[in-house]
């Protein structure tokens, strides 16, 4: 299936290669790298590019470009969720993914590629599974292999076979015993020049990160779970009782996993958090525009709007923008032309504003379109959808763990046209 | 392979090896920095052979760290063969694992010096650690010497019945490398697969599938017996080989089942031999497989995946397996997926843009969830471009063209060009709104930009062409702005409708002409040639004013550069100016070049990639693939069907208690038949004891018999179909192989339908009878105590659950109802259905057609004075409500009434079943809610087992209240008969005086449920209630409590 990986930073520079199966010479990157010069963004690379002998499947994630060979017919989303679980892994080891990091752990991260695949099918991707396999790097550790000379790979070979819950590992112990779940809810929203809302709807995951020892078997249930229209699960949960019962009863992996994102239900309206009052010309005769915008609570359940964050990409055509905010700072980048307006916390008694006036460049037509706005921000303790975590029940082990709900409310994709 | 290496580091020697490791080092802080201290100062490389060979455990790794490091930058570390295949004995296993890494990559290259280590290999082969075993299994297979081919496959045999589930998911990938390696084994391999393709474990499933595509995809004839066991294991088999199994089971069905979208296809599990037995003679409507329907049922839970190449696949099976009124149930789950990464989301687009083509009704509720942001990457609003131009018809192309108008506003230009075109596609669609489209186009053509105005003029272009004649004004207009317009495919655009439609406007036609001849000499090619076009075409009709003109430019074109303008000006002047020799074909002039032209048809990019399989790598980069499996067109004639039975086992074992067959029972189950759910789910929560188990083995046991049996019916009926007699033999055949005791009761059992049947269709009831059969069953089991009720219906459907050889050795007795509420309730009322009145009860009886289902009595009455034809059951929702409607009652004369029975399945839930009560000339809708307690079915157990059952469900699984009685009502009579009222429970003899229980199961997924009454002083109550299913549980609790209350 996957015959090599490549990984490309985005000046196109190849820095590290992996192969399963017989070595493919890089060059077949270089179909790959004209691509990316004729693409505006990185993100325009095509995913998948046809050669004459082989496939190129990439992504483009973190700054850096994960490119797979392939020479038969395979599923393209196989190969991009495989891509997208090699970033996630790096992730979970190494704190961050980024060339850096991967330089820095060059060897280990060969030795997880070889762990992941075999033969280019998957063979181990739970990180479970490699963590039990390939212990992740921590200071101490470092310390003491450095003194002592010892290593990362496991000593003992763990002799538990994981096929009864593939995704948990054996002989988990903790001394504090914690469960935390955040509900974590997206707005994806598109309001037009008026305010009106041209779409919404609101998107949601639960995040838990669980440190409990030994088989934890733990049930959650909502107050209103009716409120979820489409979910998926992380592969522990037992699908056959959220359908009879809507709760979700799990053996949990041990650390951070994603237990299940949600859609709610779009009949419903979605409150909008925020409105935003914007104006943005340009005069026909001479080379100036003037913007101004204001941003306003608008249904926040009682709850204050922090993180407020205005993103603008401005017209090619303008030369230079003088503003003032009210609050907060904002940024301009000239070469990008990206207006970053940084509010912070919303007043509700003062409303933060940005005025000012643009300049175009001298004999630039009028733009015709104006730019649109993607707004950012977060609420704090608040699930816009209403969802409620109702308990958790943790059967199979003695001890009494401690457990905790958060909820949070985010703008994912918020847009607000001009 | 070797030179490919070479060809970018081809250094010759160790030294100039090292010599580019060394230049790395300061720049990328290379593997040294990793581990810390003592390599910051820079380690000379030359020494990495001399550290491999010091006697230090600690040099060795750090030079196999650096070596690897070699290896993933792309490297060349060939040299250094020697020095490492010598540590590949090392005990240390990180250097172990480095060293194996090292051998996997350079091993093709260095062969000789890798069969070195291949001896250690071998050894390690026999560790008594199955990770060992399987590492050295995957390093043996991976080194790429066709030497060794023997002993891989030696090994590979050996691993594919090792002992650890890892270790045969290793051999079944070492399998794929031989067979690269050596297309000769391919013989030797199918035998291999053909052992792992039987093997249980979830681990194997997905590898041995990916062996088989890979090395024998045609012979399906691997994949019939294990074609079961596959769809049952599929839930549990990791998320990458769900993605295999899947598309290879997709493949599968499209060989061996009909076409479900023939005709209206009818339930699935319609089963009845009653059916069978009326319309043996007429044509035979389609009915699904119940080995299709496994598949589409076992992969539907997989659409919530968090993988998204698995609910791809599930999405591309349902499309192209299942009837077409449950395919929309992918639709959801796809658009879900589009909240994923942004390369999920261009390949989920595509597959979504060929789905909107055939179906417009699936994504069109979701329609705004295709709409563009800003943010949105070029391809990726192309796709959403495409998908809502599918999507758009009359109804929301007001919506949509709003939206557009401010998609052609964008500063994407190449993109408000596409939005043109998609408006352009929208216009000639629906025909509506094209004069519409076509002004704000013609608006769009005094855009500054100049892409935007291009495109429009190519679009109106197209679409004047198919209404040409009320638009001489728009092309008054584009001949004005010609002058402004510098596209060379928006001024070719232009000259071709002056030439087309000169007729109509003859005055300016010559005009453009003019300009043209003027700066023909610096036009593109493309203009020129349509001007020379347009020159001959004016000649034709309006020679008068245009003949010089047409002259110069003939000339012009005559000494142009481009060999297809010279060309086409000669062709254009024999044509067009009349001489001796070629007289005959330009009389003919006119109407070569003025023939009337059919007008373009705008279609999608999207248009043929159905071809291929949807979420395939074919599909997307729209041409065939190496390796691509074609999708087979479904069989007019179903294959044999029996070829996916699997043989019974122990024909004994069945008739005895569970118990003593535990272990079979249980690898049976898993192989052979549907439902493991529960047996499996219940040893996961590790929280079953043994009885609780028997008890789902029990179950699982009915389940088999049952699908066996409807199996049988559903063979037999196909055979009436074909009635051919090679499957006849095949069956006869089949039931020699049956066991004993089902030999004995199945044809008693058929036998008796008939006549039931008859007793059903009459009125009367010959009660008699009836017992006399029942008599004749219960010879062969023991259970009596359901037999107590003179009421004729229920007695057959209690005698059903008797005949069908189901309930045989089972610990949790289903036992008849304690007391059966004569309470019935109105499902239509005869003003509202018109003179059709109808009533349903809850007989309690087990449902005979499907053991899920709760079956429903229904009363029909008819008030009117004329006969009521064709009573029957139309749609119904949730779609995905399984039920068991009643024969069509053809015709139900007036003041007559009729009693029938309907299963169905509630899924445990209180949700009403809603469907359509239809007549001949009228439907109406109708809803059957049923009370908590009727989603129960009672069964009898001792004491002991009742509080042995109670053990395990304390905690979540309980809940209890405590109520006030009046004290008159203190003794045990009137407390069960309040609680019998309320829900379907049997009652459990009790030894205390105060404290009574009840028990049951729910219908649909056999969960107990215990309720116990203990009854304190001062006349109050304690009810507890002790179930898994823990809502029920509450909601029973609460219609207990009101029951008892008012008792």
């Amino acid at each position: 299936m996957i015959n090599s990986l490549f990984l490309i930073n985005p000046s196109g520079e190849i820095f590290l290669e992996k192969h399963w199966k017989s070595v493919v010479s890089r060059s077949v990157c270089d179909y790959f790298l004209e691509a990316k010069e004729k693409a505006l963004e990185p993100e325009d690379v095509p995913p998948v590019i046809h050669t004459p002998h082989h496939y190129l499947i990439s992504i483009y994630r973190d700054k850096l470009f994960f490119l797979s060979v392939i020479q038969t017919e395979v599923p393209p989303l196989f190969v991009i969720e495989f891509l997208h679980r090699v970033a996630e892994m790096i992730q979970d080891y190494f704190g961050e993914c980024s060339e850096t990091v991967v330089k820095d752990h060059m060897v280990m991260v060969y030795e997880l590629l070889e762990e992941m695949l075999d033969n280019g099918f998957p063979l181990a991707t739970e990180s479970n599974v490699l963590k039990e396999m390939i212990r992740p790097p921590t200071i101490l550790r470092s310390v003491v292999n450095t003194l002592t000379g010892t290593s990362n790979v496991g000593d003992t070979l763990p002799t538990g076979q994981p096929s009864t819950i593939p995704w948990r590992r054996a002989g988990v112990r903790y001394t504090n015993n914690e469960a935390y779940f955040d509900v974590v809810e997206e707005i994806d929203a598109i309001l037009d020049q008026s305010g009106t809302t041209v779409f919404a709807e609101i998107q949601g995951v639960v995040e838990a990160c669980v440190k409990l020892s030994g088989m934890p078997d733990l049930t959650l249930s909502f107050m209103n779970p009716r409120l979820l229209d489409d979910v998926s699960f992380h592969p522990c949960v037992r699908y056959k009782l959220w359908e009879s019962e809507r709760v979700l009863s799990f053996i949990p992996p041990d650390g951070n996993f994603t237990l299940m994102t949600y859609h709610v239900n779009a009949q419903n309206l979605v409150a909008i958090p925020v409105y935003v009052k914007q104006s943005i010309s340009f005069f026909e005769c001479g080379s100036d525009g003037r913007l101004d915008v204001t941003v306003g609570p608008k249904q926040t359940m009682g709850k204050t709007v922090e993180g407020v964050m205005v993103t603008v990409h401005l017209p090619k055509t303008i030369l230079s923008i003088n503003l003032t905010a009210t609050q907060g700072s904002y940024t301009y980048d000239n070469g990008t032309k990206l207006l970053v307006w940084d509010i912070g916390k919303l007043n509700p008694q003062k409303l933060p504003n940005l005025r000012g006036s643009l300049s175009l460049q001298a004999g630039a037509p009028k733009p015709e379109e104006n730019p649109s706005l993607n707004i950012d921000l977060n609420i704090q303790q608040l699930a816009i959808s209403g969802l409620k975590v109702n308990r958790l029940d943790m059967f199979g082990e003695k001890y009494k763990p401690f457990k905790g709900v958060k909820y949070i409310t985010k703008a994912g994709k918020f847009q607000v046209r001009t | 392979m070797s030179t490919n290496n070479l060809s970018y580091s081809d250094q010759g020697g160790t030294d100039s090896a090292v010599e580019v490791g060394q230049e790395t080092t300061p720049t990328s802080s290379n593997a040294g920095a990793g581990f810390g201290l003592f390599s910051v100062d820079f380690k000379k490389n030359e020494d990495l052979k001399e550290m491999l060979e010091s006697n230090k455990e600690s040099l060795k790794l750090e030079a196999m760290k650096r070596v690897v490091g070699l290896i993933a930058k792309g490297k060349n570390a060939s040299e250094l063969f020697p020095a490492v295949v010598k540590n590949v004995a090392s005990k240390n296993i990180e250097l172990k694992k480095l060293v194996y890494v090292y051998l996997v990559r350079y091993a093709e290259e260095q062969q000789d010096l890798a069969l070195l280590s291949i001896s250690t290999f071998q050894r390690a082969l026999k560790d008594p650690n199955q990770l060992i075993r399987a590492s050295a299994l995957r390093v043996l297979s991976s080194i790429r010497v066709p030497i060794i081919v023997p002993i891989m496959m030696l090994a590979i045999k050996e691993a594919a019945s090792d002992m650890s589930p890892y270790v045969r998911k290793t051999s079944a990938h070492a399998i794929q490398k031989l067979y690269s390696l050596d297309q000769d084994q391919k013989e030797l391999l199918i035998e291999v697969i053909e052992k792992l393709l039987k093997d249980k474990s979830t681990l194997v499933a997905g590898s041995v599938v990916m062996a088989f595509e890979e090395v024998c995809p045609d012979r399906i004839d691997l994949i019939h017996k294990n074609y079961r066991k596959l769809c049952n294991l599929l839930v549990d088999v990791e998320e990458w080989g769900q993605v295999v199994i899947i598309s290879m089971l997709t493949r599968y069905a499209r060989t061996q089942f009909t076409n479900p979208w023939k005709e209206a296809y009818i339930l699935a599990f319609y089963e009845s031999d009653e059916e069978k037995t009326r319309d043996e003679t007429e044509a035979k409507p389609y009915m699904m497989d119940p080995d299709h329907r496994l598949l589409l049922r076992n992969t539907k839970p997989l659409l919530q995946s968090r993988n998204t190449a698995v609910v791809m696949s599930v999405a591309q099976l349902y499309w192209h397996l299942a009837p077409k009124n449950e395919v929309s149930i992918i639709t959801k789950s796809l658009v879900r997926l589009l909240r994923s990464h942004r390369e999920v989301q261009y390949i989920v687009l595509q597959n979504i843009a060929t789905m909107s083509i055939q179906r417009k009704g699936m994504f069109e509720p979701y329609m705004k969830s295709f709409y563009v942001r800003s943010t949105d990457a070029t391809h990726i609003k192309s796709l959403k471009l495409e998908i809502l131009t599918s999507l758009a018809n009359e109804a929301n192309i007001s919506t949509i063209l709003r939206e557009f108008q401010t998609y052609v506003k964008s500063q994407d230009k190449q993109f408000a060009a596409g939005t043109i075109q998609a408006i352009g596609r929208c216009a000639t669609n629906i025909s509506e709104v094209t004069d519409t489209c076509l002004n704000g186009l013609v608006l769009l053509l005094s855009n500054r930009d100049e892409t935007v105005v291009a495109e429009s003029v190519v679009v109106i272009r197209k679409l004047l062409q198919i209404q040409p004649t009320q638009h001489s004004d728009i092309i008054k207009h584009m001949a004005q702005l010609f002058d402004n317009i510098t596209v060379p495919m928006a001024r070719a655009s232009i000259l071709w409708l002056m030439g087309e439609y000169c007729e109509r406007v003859p005055k300016i036609a010559p005009d453009v002409l003019r300009k043209m001849a003027k700066s023909f000499t610096s036009e593109e090619d493309i203009v020129k040639l349509q001007t020379v076009n347009l020159a001959a075409k004016l000649y034709l009709t309006n020679s008068k004013q245009t003949k010089l003109l047409t002259q110069y430019i003939l000339n012009l074109g005559k000494y142009d550069q481009n060999y297809d303008i010279r060309d086409r000006t000669r062709f254009i002047r024999q044509l067009i100016v009349p001489n001796d020799k070629n007289g005959a074909l330009s009389k003919y002039a006119h109407r070569i070049l003025l023939a009337p032209k059919p007008a373009p048809v705008l279609e999608s990019a999207y248009k043929d990639r159905d071809r291929y399989q949807l979420g395939t790598l074919s599909h997307t980069i729209n041409t065939k693939a190496s390796g691509y499996l074609e999708l087979s067109d479904w069989p007019a004639v179903a294959p044999d069907q029996s070829v996916r039975n699997v043989e019974v086992i122990e024909p004994t074992g069945k008739s005895k208690p569970a118990k003593s067959s535990d272990d079979k029972f249980y690898s049976d189950s898993g192989e052979e038949e549907e439902e493991k759910g529960s047996g499996s789910s219940s040893s996961e929560d590790g929280s079953s004891s043994s009885s609780e188990e028997s008890g789902s083995d029990a179950e699982s046991h009915v389940q088999k018999n049952s699908s066996q049996s409807s199996e049988e019916s559903d063979k037999s009926s196909s055979q009436s179909e074909k009635s051919s007699s090679e499957s006849d033999s095949e069956k006869k055949e089949r039931k020699t192989k049956t066991p004993l005791q089902k030999k004995t009761v199945k044809p008693t059992a058929k036998d008796r339908y008939h006549t039931i049947m008859e007793h059903r269709a009459g009125p009367t009831s010959p009660k008699q009878h009836t017992k006399t059969i029942f008599v004749n069953v219960i010879n062969q089991h023991s259970v009596l105590q359901t037999f107590s009720y003179s009421h004729w219906s229920t007695l057959c459907v209690s005698l059903f659950t008797q005949l069908c050889p189901l309930s045989l050795a089972f610990p949790l007795q289903v036992s008849g109802p304690a007391f059966v509420p004569e309470k019935s309730h109105d499902l239509l009322h005869r003003m509202t259905g018109k003179g059709l009145s109808a009533q349903y009860q809850f007989p309690r009886q087990p449902c005979l057609y499907q053991p899920t289902m709760v079956s429903v009595q229904i009363s029909l009455t008819n008030t009117t004075d004329h006969p009521l034809e064709q009573i029957h059951i139309g749609d119904r929702s949730p779609t995905g409500l399984n039920m068991h409607c009643f024969n069509t009652i053809e015709c139900l004369e007036p003041e007559a009434s009729v009693t029938v029975f309907m299963g169905i399945d509630f899924n445990d839930s209180t949700q009403a079943a809603n469907f359509q009560l239809c007549t001949k000339e009228d439907h109406f809708s109708v809803s059957i809610q049923p009370a908590i307690g009727e989603l129960l079915l009672p069964i009898t157990m001792t004491e002991l087992d009742f509080r042995k059952e109670k053990g395990k469900l304390l905690g979540m699984n309980e809940s209890s209240a405590t109520i006030t009685m009046a004290a008159e009502n203190m003794t045990s009579q009137p407390i069960s008969r309040p609680v019998a009222t309320v829900a379907n429970l049997g009652v459990v003899p009790s030894s205390q005086g105060n404290v009574h229980r009840f028990a049951g199961k729910t219908a649909s997924s056999r969960a107990v449920v215990l309720v116990t009454v203990e009854l304190r002083e001062s006349s109050t109550a304690l009810i507890t209630i002790n179930t898994e299913k823990s809502v029920m549980g509450s909601m029973l609790l609460r219609d207990l409590k009101l029951a008892l209350a008012q008792a």
